[in-house]
C-alpha cells in the first residue's frame, strides 16, 4: 500500500448525499481486473453523455478540477455494496483522500486499507467546504494525517478521528495481513479451544 | 469464562465467543466460521497467491458461482463474454487449487451464496459468517453475526480466518403486533427504511425483536436481514427460536445426532438478554404496515401502494428536494401520479432478498389462472438450484410458464446484471431485489422495489398494484 502522510491537493465537491457505490463503478465494470485504470470506470455513467463524451455538466469535468486528490461530498457517501472497485476507481483516477460526514461503513473500511483515506468531518464544515470550492473551483485543501486535521481554503483547521493502526498502517505504507501473520500462534490456539467447544 | 456482569446482547455475546486477541487501539480479531465466496472473488484469491499463501481453513470455506452465470443455460464454456467467463472459470480453478467445497455451475445446489447458505444448514446460530458481499447481512436472520467485506479483507480472511473489527453499536428494530393480510417481510423492511433512512443504522448491527418479526418465517427473516445494509447497517439479526431450530434441523451441514443437541442448548443462551441495553431503539406499529413499493432511486424511497408519487415541493429542505427532482427524472415519473397506475414493462421475480421459495410461492398464487400483460416480459430466477427443483415439484414452474413467465436458471441475474441479463435504458421493471440505485439494472434502467406477490401482480396487471385486491378476487 502506498503512504500517505501529507497531502495539499485540489479538492471536488460532488454536492449530494448518499452517493452510492453503483454510481462510483458501475456493474458492468465489476469483472475488469485490478490491473485496468479503474480511474476510466469512475462515476462513468454520470461523468459522460450517452454518446460516451464527457458531460460538461457534471462537476468533476471542469478543467478547475483536472489533478484533484480529495473528493468532498454530502453524508452517506458510498453507501451500497461491498465492492472494492468503488475505492480502486477513485484511487485510480488519483484520489487519495475523500471528506464527508459520513461514509458507507464498508466503503470506509475498505478505502483505508486500499491507501484512500476516508475523512468525517462535521456536516456543517463539509456544508462550508462544499461551498467554498464551488465558489472558488481549483481550490486546495491540506490533510494531514500525523496530525490529523484538514485544513479548509479559508484556512481553518479541523481534526478528524481514525483508528490508530489503520493511522499507523498508511502512514508506513504496511498492510494489516502481514502484521496478523505474526498473530498465528495465537490463532493456532484459539481454533484449537474453539474447535472443541463447537463440536 | 468469567461471569458477565451486566445483561449483554446477543452482539455482545457472539462477539465475545470470537474475539482472538485485541489491538491496542481497541480492534479485535475476530474468528470466522464460514467464509462464502462467489465469482467476482477472484482478485482476492490472486493476492493471496501473489503473497505465496494458502487458504488457513478451506474447510471453513463454502464456494458458489452467483453473479456471472446465465440464466438460461448451465454451460461455462458458452458465457459468450471472456471476461465474465474468466470470473466464472477462477472460480473453478480456485476452489479446486485448494480443495474447497464448490457447488459448480452443473451442481444442484447452485446458487445465490446468501440462499444456500441457510439452505444448507452453513449458516448457524452464533456463527460469524463473511462474504465479499454486502448482503451477507441475509445469514443473520439465523442468529449469527453476518456482515459484507471488501476485497482486501477478503484476502485477510483467506489467509487468516479472522478479521480486524471494531465493535458496532447495537440498534434494536422492534415491529410490534401482527402484519395485515398482504402484507410480508419486504413491506417490513421498506417500511424500516422509509422511516430511518439509507444511513438511519450506519455503524450499527440491527437485532429485529417483535411480535410481527417473531411470526415471521425463516424465508421471511432472511428476506428482513438481506436489506439491512439497505438502511446502512452493518448486519442484522433475529434472535434464534423454535422457527429458526426447525428450519435447520436435518440440513445437510447442520449439526446431527448428539452434536444437534449440544448445539441447540448453545444457540438457546444467544438470544440478547432480557434487560440488555441497546445503542439506539426504534419501534414500529406492524399493524399499521402496508404492502409497499418504492419510487424513486434509493431504497428509503418507498411508500405505501396506495400512495402517490410524492412532490418534491413538500420536500424537508433544499438538499432532499434536488435529491427527489433527480429521482423523479430518472424515474420519469410526475409528482401526484398514483403509485398504482404506474405502468412497468419489465418484472424480475428473484434475487437473495426474494428468490426462495416461499417467494416463489407467493408469486405463483397470483399468477395461477392469470396471464402476463401483453407489454411485459416477466422473469422468475430461483435462488437456487434446490429451491427450482422444490419449485418444479410443486408444479410452480407449469403456474409461471402458463401465465407467460419465463422460469430460468438459478443465479443474481437481473438484480445487479453482472451477468449481462439487465433491462433496456428507459425500461421500468417491478422488482424483488434490494436496490433501485441509478443504473442498477442497467443504464437508464428503472427500478421499483416491491415483495414477489406485488411484482406477480404487477406482472399479470402491467402496472404497480395492490397485490391485496387480487388476492381478494378482484
Ligand atoms: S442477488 Fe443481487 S444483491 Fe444478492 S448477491 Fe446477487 S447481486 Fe448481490
Amino acid at each position: 500500500m502506498e503512504r500517505f502522510q501529507r497531502l495539499d491537493a485540489v479538492a471536488v465537491p460532488i454536492a449530494r448525499p448518499n452517493v452510492d457505490t453503483d454510481q462510483i463503478t458501475p456493474a458492468r465494470f465489476l469483472h475488469k481486473p485490478r490491473s485496468d485504470d479503474h480511474g476510466n470506470y469512475l462515476f462513468h455513467d454520470v461523468r459522460r453523455r450517452p454518446d460516451g463524451t464527457p458531460d460538461p455538466g457534471f462537476v468533476m469535468n471542469r478543467p478547475e478540477y483536472a489533478g484533484a486528490q480529495v473528493i468532498v461530498a454530502e453524508r452517506n457517501f458510498a453507501c451500497g455494496s461491498s465492492r472494492e472497485n468503488a475505492v480502486w476507481a477513485l484511487y485510480d483516477h488519483g484520489f487519495r483522500a475523500a471528506i464527508a460526514p459520513s461514509f458507507g461503513d464498508i466503503f470506509a473500511a475498505n478505502g483505508l486499507k486500499n491507501g484512500l483515506l476516508p475523512v468525517r468531518l462535521p456536516e456543517d464544515v463539509v456544508a462550508g467546504l462544499i461551498a467554498a470550492l464551488e465558489a472558488e473551483p481549483g481550490a486546495r485543501v491540506q490533510v494531514d494525517l500525523e496530525a490529523q486535521t484538514v485544513t479548509l481554503p479559508d484556512g481553518s483547521v479541523h481534526p478528524f478521528e481514525i483508528d490508530p493502526f489503520s493511522r499507523h498502517c498508511l502512514l508506513n505504507g504496511v498492510d494489516e495481513l502481514d502484521y496478523t501473520g505474526t498473530l498465528a500462534p495465537q490463532i493456532d490456539a484459539f481454533m484449537n479451544r474453539y474447535g472443541r467447544e463447537n463440536r | 469464562m468469567s461471569e458477565a456482569p451486566t445483561p449483554r446482547t446477543m452482539l455482545e455475546k457472539i462477539w465475545s465467543r470470537h474475539r482472538i486477541v485485541e489491538r491496542e487501539d481497541g480492534q479485535v480479531l475476530l474468528f470466522v466460521d464460514r467464509h462464502l465466496v462467489h465469482d467476482g472473488t477472484a482478485p482476492a484469491f490472486a493476492a493471496l497467491h501473489r503473497r505465496g499463501l494458502a487458504p488457513r481453513a478451506p474447510e471453513r470455506i463454502t464456494a458458489t458461482p452467483d453473479h456471472y452465470v446465465p440464466t438460461d443455460h448451465r454451460d461455462i464454456a458458452a458465457i459468450a463474454d471472456p471476461e465474465r467467463r474468466f470470473m466464472v472459470e477462477s472460480l473453478v480453478r480456485d476452489t479446486a487449487r485448494h480443495g474447497i467445497t464448490m457447488f459448480g455451475l452443473t451442481d444442484r445446489r447452485q446458487g445465490i451464496v446468501h440462499v444456500i447458505g441457510p439452505e444448507e444448514g452453513l449458516s448457524q446460530p452464533g456463527m460469524i459468517i463473511v462474504c465479499a458481499d454486502s448482503h451477507t447481512s441475509t445469514h443473520g436472520a439465523v442468529g449469527a453475526l453476518a456482515f459484507g467485506v471488501g476485497m482486501t479483507e477478503t484476502t485477510h480472511v483467506l489467509a487468516h480466518q479472522a478479521l480486524w473489527q471494531r465493535r458496532p453499536r447495537t440498534m434494536r428494530i422492534t415491529v410490534d403486533g401482527a402484519l395485515g393480510p398482504g402484507v410480508v417481510a419486504k413491506d417490513v423492511i421498506l417500511a424500516i427504511i422509509a422511516r430511518i433512512g439509507t444511513a438511519g443504522a450506519t455503524g450499527h448491527v440491527v437485532e429485529y425483536a417483535g411480535g410481527a418479526i417473531r411470526g415471521l418465517s425463516m424465508e421471511g427473516r432472511l428476506t428482513l436481514c438481506n436489506m439491512s445494509i439497505e438502511a446502512g447497517a452493518r448486519a442484522g439479526m433475529v434472535a434464534p427460536d423454535d422457527t429458526t431450530h426447525a428450519y435447520l434441523h436435518g440440513r445437510p451441514h447442520a449439526p446431527q445426532g448428539a452434536d444437534w443437541e449440544a448445539a441447540l442448548a448453545r444457540w438457546r443462551a444467544l438470544p440478547s438478554d432480557a434487560d440488555a441495553v441497546f445503542d439506539a431503539e426504534v419501534r414500529l406499529d406492524g399493524a399499521a404496515i402496508e404492502p409497499m413499493v418504492t419510487w424513486g432511486t434509493s431504497p428509503e424511497d418507498a411508500l405505501p401502494i396506495g400512495g402517490v408519487v410524492p412532490d418534491p415541493a413538500g420536500a424537508a429542505d433544499a438538499d432532499r428536494r434536488a435529491a427527489m427532482e433527480r429521482a423523479l427524472a430518472y424515474m420519469g415519473l410526475t409528482p401526484g401520479t398514483r403509485l398504482a397506475e404506474i405502468p412497468v414493462d419489465r418484472v424480475f421475480i428473484g434475487s437473495c432478498t426474494n428468490g426462495r421459495i416461499e417467494d416463489l410461492r407467493a408469486a405463483a398464487a397470483i399468477a395461477r389462472g392469470r396471464t402476463v400483460a401483453p407489454q411485459v416480459e416477466a422473469w422468475v430466477v430461483p435462488g437456487s438450484g434446490l429451491v427450482k427443483e422444490q419449485a418444479e415439484a410443486e408444479g410452480l414452474d407449469r403456474v409461471f410458464r402458463a401465465a407467460g413467465f419465463q422460469w430460468r436458471e438459478a443465479g443474481c441475474s437481473m438484480c445487479l446484471g453482472t451477468n449481462g441479463e439487465i433491462a433496456s435504458p428507459g425500461q421500468r421493471c417491478a422488482s424483488t431485489s434490494n436496490r433501485n440505485f441509478v443504473g442498477r439494472q442497467g443504464p437508464g434502467a428503472r427500478t421499483h422495489l416491491m415483495g414477489p406477490a406485488m411484482a406477480a401482480a404487477a406482472a399479470v396487471t402491467g402496472r404497480l398494484c395492490d397485490v391485496r385486491r387480487l388476492a381478494a378476487g378482484g
